[in-house]
């Protein structure tokens, strides 16, 4: 087989992993070498879902011994399999990389053999890019669950990024869909990663001394596949930043591959929506100072599907608003829709010089829009008066949330009658939007 | 303006400098106006076509003038400020050195303060336009496509921005040990890097040889890896546009196709 279609067949198969940032390695190549790296990361395409491509992202092979449900590379699957030989991949990465084509390499891998047959694997395709070509760009590997603990090291000190897949946000999904991992097996390489990057920075004291995944660790999780809420899902995800001190936690909406008795049937359209609000809320959870808890009322389970938490977060708090913008601390302005971590810092900068006025507010970046109902500036509000009560819910949302909104809660409001007989939105939703149209 | 007695009024004082387009020549403007207590209503490089509605004066280029007033730009009013000067004159922003000139003569006035005066439209403006340049550098580091051509690294790119001189450290730490020529043909300038040392030099034009066999087996590669990344039941054009705007396709591999081997050696007339 030639690398063209080895390439095709294994990138394939490793698309579903949503990762794919180089971000937060700050180096550069010494003499002799090749490859630096930024801590912003770079993107060095887009593909056609929009999604950043910035390292090349494939597996090393898509034989695998395991049989989880989800998974196109599963045993059980009809599909071409292949291998890359280390040497391969390597001489394929340095040819991209020096085109500028991509920042790095992703490289996961199905289990052909054994867990740790895997892992060697991957870590001589490593040894051949650090050693051999003494290339320092940026390189993302994922640690196969149940691979010995030696091994997981030494893949650590050459990745400057390590992972391990959740997939699945519970113990009972997991059980059922991926028979072959449990909780404990995934848990565990992660909690030995992390020990291994603590260590590792105890040792930085010495300029020169290895680092372990200088990049940190992150995960993925699929959502969609299994009936977790939102609230399961980021009260997990905010014990993996503290407990385990992940940088990042992604999130996968589920296509389904494969025709399972247990999963959502082929051609299901993957819920993007949901995705796209655990990503606003992932946001809120590392850079806004929001818990996970302050994020849900009592009894919700999800969040609300036509708002932006933060927005439906202010909506519930409404006794803290408006805020004056020259004299509140910066904890709060993070939490005023229309306020982002630049501009709110921009803001404590800009009103020591002088008073801002609404007009300064929109130079700094604010987002008028939504933060008009929140903010005086001055003692002033934004000149056009807040809209009536039940359009502010409306005014909140984007352009592509008032559609969805009004394309997907049209019958409830018109047909009211008959509502046995249409599609509804559950009780709980339609609780949130009408105590979201109460006055604030 | 009514709150400048140094300066003549706007009627007064209707008229077009026109300097040789260096930061210097810029810099003699601004010295040529305080000299003569007027501000232009425009200010012109060399190759822009002559307005006929205004009296043109010609500003020459004086070293002293130039380093007497770039002396004055972080003593009276911050280095932060300079920089940002210095920055701004490298983007596309309409009408930059009237906007900067403006910038200056309000800076003078209120001292370092001045680059945190949020809502002032000169300090927007500026700050605005450098950051738009800065990103289109950072898009760049990512969206350059380089060719093999005999063991250098060749590409061209079409920016907004005069962005060259914000990717030389960048592949330098990048690739320290290959030869580089990237080719801007909308400002006509190349950077061109050779271990361990670079420089932004005029060029007027640049044609890259046609791809050798092996560079035809990579760009393949490349275009088939970015076809087969994409999760087809995601397709999302707009996001792509967004985030990777049409105007750069027409450098990047993924986006063009290479005329098969025998109608280049037509088309080169070997």
């Amino acid at each position: 087989m030639d690398t063209m279609e080895k390439l095709r067949i294994l990138s394939d198969a490793a698309k579903y992993d949503a990762a794919c940032t180089s971000s937060g390695a700050q180096k550069s190549a010494g003499r002799g070498g090749i490859g630096s790296a930024e801590a912003v990361g770079i993107c060095h395409s887009f593909a056609g879902d929009g999604r950043c491509i910035s390292l090349l992202k494939v597996l090393q092979t898509n034989a695998c011994v395991y049989d989880c449900a989800y998974c196109v590379n599963r045993r059980s699957n009809d599909t071409r399999r292949a291998s890359f030989a280390p040497r391969e991949l390597a001489e394929l990465t340095i040819a991209f990389y020096r085109r500028n084509y991509i920042e790095g390499l992703f490289l996961s891998s199905g289990v052909s053999g054994t867990p740790d047959a895997a892992t060697e694997t991957m870590i001589e395709t490593l040894r051949i890019l650090r050693e051999e070509y003494r290339f320092s760009g940026y390189i993302h590997a994922k640690a196969i669950p149940g691979a010995d603990a030696a091994l997981v090291r030494r893949l650590g000190m050459l990745a400057d990024r390590l992972s391990v897949n959740i997939e699945l946000p519970s113990g009972a999904s997991l059980q059922r869909l991926a028979p072959d991992k449990t909780k404990a097996a995934i848990l565990g390489p992660m909690g030995l990663i992390q020990g291994g990057i603590h260590e590792s920075r105890d040792l930085v004291r010495f300029r020169h001394a290895p680092r372990f995944a200088p990049a940190g660790q992150s995960t993925q999780m699929i959502v969609g596949a299994t009936n977790e809420s939102d609230r399961q899902i980021l009260t997990l995800t905010s014990a993996l930043y503290t407990r385990y001190q992940l940088k990042r936690v992604f999130y996968s909406a589920y296509i389904p591959v494969n025709e399972a008795r247990a999963l959502p049937p082929v051609g299901t359209p993957p819920p993007l929506w949901r995705e796209h609000r655990l990503y606003q809320a992932d946001w809120l959870l590392r850079f806004y100072g929001f818990s996970s808890e302050e994020l849900f009322d009592k009894t919700e389970g999800r969040l609300h599907p036509y708002l932006d938490p933060k927005c439906h977060w202010a909506l519930r708090h409404k006794e803290i608003f408006p805020l004056e913008v020259n004299r509140a601390p910066y904890e709060l302005l993070l939490r005023v829709p229309g306020v982002g971590v630049k501009s709110a810092w921009r803001i404590t900068r800009a009103r020591r010089a002088a008073a801002l006025t609404w007009d300064a507010l929109a130079k700094i970046g604010v987002v008028t829009k939504r933060a008009r109902h929140f903010l005086v500036a001055n003692g002033k509000r934004y000149y056009a008066a807040p809209a009536a009560k039940e359009d502010l819910l409306l005014d909140l949302m984007s352009p592509r949330e008032r559609a969805l909104y009004r394309q997907e809660t049209a019958p409830v409001r018109q047909l009211s009658l008959f509502e046995e007989e249409i599609p509804t939105l559950s009780p709980v939703e339609r609780k949130e939007l009408s105590c979201l149209a109460a006055p604030m | 303006m009514s709150r400048r007695p140094d300066v003549k009024n706007a009627a007064d004082a209707a008229l077009t400098y026109r300097y040789d387009g260096s930061f210097e020549g810029f810099l003699c403007c601004v010295f040529e106006s305080y000299t003569s207590h007027e501000i232009p209503t425009a200010i012109i490089g060399p190759d822009a076509p002559e307005g006929s509605l205004f009296d043109v004066k010609e500003i020459s280029t004086d070293e002293e003038h130039a380093a007497r007033v770039a002396r004055s730009i972080p003593a009276r009013i911050s280095p932060a400020a300079d920089d940002l000067l210095r920055h701004a004159f490298l983007t596309c922003l309409p009408e930059k050195e009237l906007v900067m000139l403006r910038f200056l003569r309000q800076g003078y006035r209120y001292g370092a303060r001045f680059l945190s005066f949020a809502s002032n439209e000169e300090v927007w403006r500026l700050t605005e336009a450098v950051k738009k340049m800065l990103h289109e550098a950072h898009l760049l580091k990512g969206f350059i496509r380089f060719s093999d051509q005999g063991g250098v690294l060749v590409t061209t790119i079409g920016p907004k921005n005069f962005a060259l001189p914000f990717l030389a450290r960048h592949f330098a730490a990048r690739v320290p040990e290959e030869r580089i020529l990237i080719y801007d043909e909308n400002h006509h300038a190349a950077l061109v890097y050779r271990p361990y040392e670079s420089a932004v030099i005029p060029m007027d034009d640049f044609r890259a040889a046609p791809p050798d066999e092996e560079e035809r087996k990579f760009r393949a590669l490349w275009r088939s890896f970015y076809d087969t990344i994409e999760i087809v039941p995601r397709h999302n054009e707009k996001c792509r546009m967004t985030l990777l705007p049409k105007r750069y396709w027409r450098y990047m591999t993924e986006f063009t196709k290479d005329a098969p081997p025998e109608m280049e050696r037509i088309g080169t007339g070997a």
